[in-house]
Formats: structure tokens, C-alpha cells, sequence
């Protein structure tokens, strides 16, 4: 066979289409969101506060039931300044992606930070959430465009997790 | 060989559609009971392992999202398997046969609602040469069951007598989907859906998860006054291309079926997992059950079918059924692929 002849691939797109179902305890979440508020769930054994709630905690196996709200300020427990684009997405690299503790939470969920140099990010750095217009509100956790900076001490967030991850 | 019994055995009803509750939920209902039932923990768990099938719900590693409904911290032993759960049990079963394990707990879960199931299926197929066709599922058990009226193999009066007994038997099975007194003229009555196959030969989109518990004989007798001891577990699959294969038969139920001597043992009841009614028609011809045999007592995958856990639950219905003071020995069938492609016998006896 010639070389200009050999196949080398060949498409099969495929496409489906699902009608998704978030579950009882991301519907409870995303409708929160849709109030302005961040809710979680608290675990009935370990007391872990999870943001967003799962319906269950992974560490006892139990369903999470009790709805607790948390704060919209946090603590940045890890982050990652990031240069590939992500996939049809709205934000251009670089930005930055954080674990962040909400007050009132036991673990961290992701967000972005932005309103700083990125090379000041750091962790145990405070951050307060900046919401969207309230006008243009989904359930979304989109609502929230960022995480910024809020002008107070870091915190130690070892000691912070520690009570958490220890019990 | 060391013996192994399972000791527990729950199931989800099985739903058209499960709504608003999700995978982690189904799961955590099921594996709750089963260790509850035993008053045992995850933590009295060596090996856990799972069944399903990621295309369900349309996200890559959709199964470890799964793990969120058992108890995985500290972490634990745990597999799984892009398979029905019944090859998560076989799994399992090794585990215990190599010493790495004394109780496993095995689920499986499906959501079949949320997408195109006959579409999604047809992505088990040979990548290169028939999945760009898009052959659906329904589609490859019709052409087997045209190929088995045409060859005057069937009737389709035996597959309409298939039915008719699955309805009727699941009418005492509280978590069937689909039950029902129906004379065999009615169900002949109905429209082809895919010709030759009418809506009822085929099984239903169903929404459901199973969780199971396993243990060695010592652990088993420990934990449970019954167990069903598993005495012969044999799985083979057959090519991937569907053209090279006689669909008429299934030679890999024949092969398992004789590496079981089943011949010699005395089966009082049956559980096959027969997604398409001829399907059953060319398994008990593969198996040569006796006519005493009780085939299907819950019903069978016609009357609901959670994609990837059917075949459990078809060995955890036999373990039901050797309960009772008078059945002591039971034969469950699980399959996977498109028309029989592979299958896995189960022989299960009370000592």
C-alpha cells in the first residue's frame, strides 16, 4: 500500500442526549443558590459540614439530612494558577482556581479567585464571594463570579481543617 | 475451593424512572438495608465491589461517584467493573477464593431513564466495524429472534408463553415493574415494535440498584442462618463480531453448562437473565432444565431490568428462593453484551 493511501483514522461522532437528574440534595443546593444563599449539609456522625452537600458522607456512608447555611467568606486552603484554557468555557487564562473553606464548612469546594495579583494568592489567604447581579441568577453556582479578597489576617489552615480531618 | 455463601441480598423497586433521586441515593438505600440487616458495617467489609455502566449517566468515572454512598474513609479495598454486578460478585468470589477476603459487599446500579438506552448500548459494540452503524440494542435482539422464527427454531407463540409467565409470576415479586394476567391471543394481538419483536418481549427501562454480601462459609454461618452456598460459579464470553456467531445458540451457557455438571445435579429452580423473551427460549435449550424445574419465579429481566445489576439480581432471587425449607438447590444466569453475547452460571445450594 502506498503511503498516502493508508488510513489513519476515521470519525464516528457520537452524540446523546440525557435529561440529568441532579438528585434531591443538589436540587435542594442549586434552589439556595437561586435565594442567594450557600447551603450545606451536615454529617449526623462526623458533624462535617459539606459545601456543596453530596446527600451522604463519604467518609461515614450515612445520608446527610440537616441543612445548615454558611458563610459567603472563606479561606483559601490550596490553589492553582492556571494557563490552559478551559473547553468551551467563559474564563480566559490565566486565572486562578482555589479550594476555599467557607466559614462554617469542614471542606473546601472550588471556585475562582480574582480581584488580586495572581502572584499575591495564597493560602490562608480570606476571600468573600462577589455574587452576580441578582437579576441574572440561574441555579447555578456560576452566580457567584468569584472569590475576592477580604482585607483581614490569614489563618492557619491546618489548625482549621485539623478539627475535621483528626476527628 | 473455599466455600462461599451469600448472607444478604436487597433490591430497589424497580422504577420507569426513578425521578429526582439520584445514583449515590439508590445505592445508599440498598447497601444501608443489607448491612443492616446483618448488623454489620463497612467496616466489617474486606472487599467491596461494584457494577455499572458510566455511559448511563453520560459522565466519565460516574462510578466512583458511587463510592459516595458507602463508607470509604479511612480508605478501603474496592473495585469495579463496566459489567452487571454479577461479574462485581464473581470478583468478589476470587477475592475470597486467594485469602485477601473473609465478606465483600457487592452493588450495582443503573439509571437507564435520563438517556437513549437501545442507543447508549450500542457503545459495548466492536468500535471499528459495527458501532458507527449505531445497531441499537433492540435491533441485534430482533435480527437473533428473526433468525430463530425463520429457522423454525421458535414460534412466536412460545416467545408470547415466555411473557405471559413472566407477567403472571411477577405479580408476587413487590418490586417488579411490570406484572399482570394476560392470555396468550392478547399478548399475539400487539403490534411489532422492532418486527419480530412486540414491546412486551422486551424488557423495560428500568431505574434500580441491588447490594449483596458474600462471606466464607466460617464468616457466612457467623452472620446468616441461610446461607446459599455458591457450589459452581463458570463464565465465558463469546466473539465480538456478531456475524461469526450462530445466534441461534448459546454455546458459551453450553460450555458452563457442562464445566458445572449440571446434568447431575438435582435443580429445583432457575433464574435467567434473558433481557429479550426468545432469549430465554434459546437458554433453556442451552441448559436442559429439567421440566420440573421452576424457571423465573420473580419474574425474570421482562418484568424490570436494571441495566448492569439484573444479573445480580438474578443470583440474590435465588438465594431468596433457597429459604424456603423446600428448594435447596438453584441454577442463576446473568448476561452481558448484545444477544447473549457473554454469560456466567451460578449454582447455589442451602449446605
Amino acid at each position: 500500500m502506498k503511503e498516502d493511501t493508508k488510513i489513519k483514522g476515521f470519525e464516528a461522532p457520537i452524540y446523546f442526549k440525557y435529561s440529568y437528574t441532579a438528585g434531591a440534595t443538589t436540587t435542594l443546593f442549586l434552589k439556595k443558590l437561586l435565594e442567594g444563599k450557600i447551603v450545606g449539609q451536615r454529617c449526623p456522625i462526623c458533624k462535617g459540614v459539606y459545601v456543596p452537600p453530596r446527600g451522604s458522607c463519604p467518609r461515614d456512608g450515612v445520608a446527610t439530612e440537616e441543612e445548615v447555611e454558611v458563610a459567603h467568606t472563606g479561606t483559601v486552603e490550596s490553589f492553582t494558577i492556571n494557563y490552559i484554557p478551559i473547553p468551551d468555557g467563559d474564563v480566559d487564562p490565566p486565572f486562578v482556581s482555589a479550594n476555599i473553606v467557607l466559614d462554617g464548612a469542614d471542606l473546601s469546594f472550588m471556585h475562582l479567585i480574582s480581584g488580586i495579583p495572581h502572584d499575591e494568592v495564597r493560602i490562608g489567604m480570606r476571600v468573600k464571594a462577589l455574587w452576580k447581579p441578582k437579576e441574572d441568577w440561574e441555579p447555578s453556582l456560576t452566580n457567584i463570579l468569584y472569590f475576592e479578597p477580604l482585607d483581614e489576617p490569614d489563618r492557619d489552615i491546618d489548625d482549621l481543617l485539623n478539627k475535621y480531618k483528626n476527628a | 475451593m473455599r466455600k462461599v455463601g451469600i448472607i444478604g441480598y436487597e433490591q430497589t423497586p424497580m422504577l420507569r424512572d426513578a425521578g429526582a433521586q439520584n445514583e449515590v441515593e439508590l445505592i445508599m438505600s440498598v447497601v444501608h438495608k443489607v448491612l443492616k440487616n446483618l448488623s454489620i458495617t463497612q467496616s466489617d467489609i474486606d472487599f467491596t465491589c461494584s457494577g455499572s455502566c458510566d455511559y448511563l449517566q453520560g459522565v466519565s468515572f460516574a462510578f466512583v461517584d458511587g463510592l459516595n454512598a458507602i463508607s470509604a474513609v479511612p480508605p478501603i479495598k474496592e473495585s469495579h467493573v463496566e459489567m452487571d454486578a454479577a461479574w462485581a460478585l464473581y470478583e468478589s468470589w476470587l477475592k475470597i477464593q486467594s485469602g485477601q477476603a473473609e465478606i465483600a459487599l457487592i452493588y450495582g446500579f443503573g439509571k437507564s431513564s435520563p438517556g437513549e438506552i437501545r442507543e447508549i448500548l450500542s457503545l459495548q459494540l466492536d468500535p471499528y466495524y459495527i458501532a458507527p452503524l449505531w445497531p441499537d440494542s433492540v435491533s441485534l435482539a430482533a435480527l437473533q429472534a428473526r433468525l430463530l422464527l425463520d429457522q423454525g427454531i421458535i414460534s412466536e407463540k412460545e416467545m408470547a408463553v415466555v411473557v405471559q409467565d413472566s407477567r403472571s409470576k411477577a405479580i408476587d415479586n413487590t418490586n417488579s415493574q411490570l406484572s399482570g394476567d394476560f392470555t396468550i391471543e392478547e399478548l399475539l394481538q400487539e403490534p411489532y415494535f422492532v418486527s419480530p419483536l412486540k414491546k412486551h418481549d422486551c424488557s423495560p427501562i428500568t431505574d434500580g440498584a441491588a447490594a449483596m454480601v458474600i462471606a466464607s462459609e466460617e464468616k457466612a454461618k457467623e452472620l446468616y442462618e441461610y446461607p446459599a452456598y455458591i457450589t459452581g460459579i463458570d463464565h465465558r464470553i463469546e466473539t465480538g463480531q456478531i456475524g461469526a456467531r450462530d445466534l441461534t445458540k448459546s454455546p458459551s451457557v453450553e460450555i458452563s453448562a457442562a464445566a458445572l455438571k449440571l446434568a447431575s445435579k438435582n435443580i429445583q429452580v432457575a433464574e435467567l437473565h434473558a433481557p429479550f423473551s426468545h432469549q430465554q427460549l434459546i437458554l433453556t435449550e442451552a441448559l436442559k432444565l429439567s421440566d420440573n424445574v421452576l424457571i423465573n419465579k420473580s419474574g425474570g429481566a421482562l418484568a424490570g431490568n436494571i441495566v448492569m445489576t439484573a444479573g445480580l439480581d438474578r443470583i440474590g432471587s435465588i438465594f431468596q428462593q433457597l429459604k424456603s425449607n423446600e428448594v435447596h438447590c438453584g441454577l442463576a444466569h446473568a448476561t452481558s453484551g448484545p444477544c447473549l453475547q457473554q454469560n456466567m452460571l451460578v449454582l447455589l445450594e442451602d449446605n
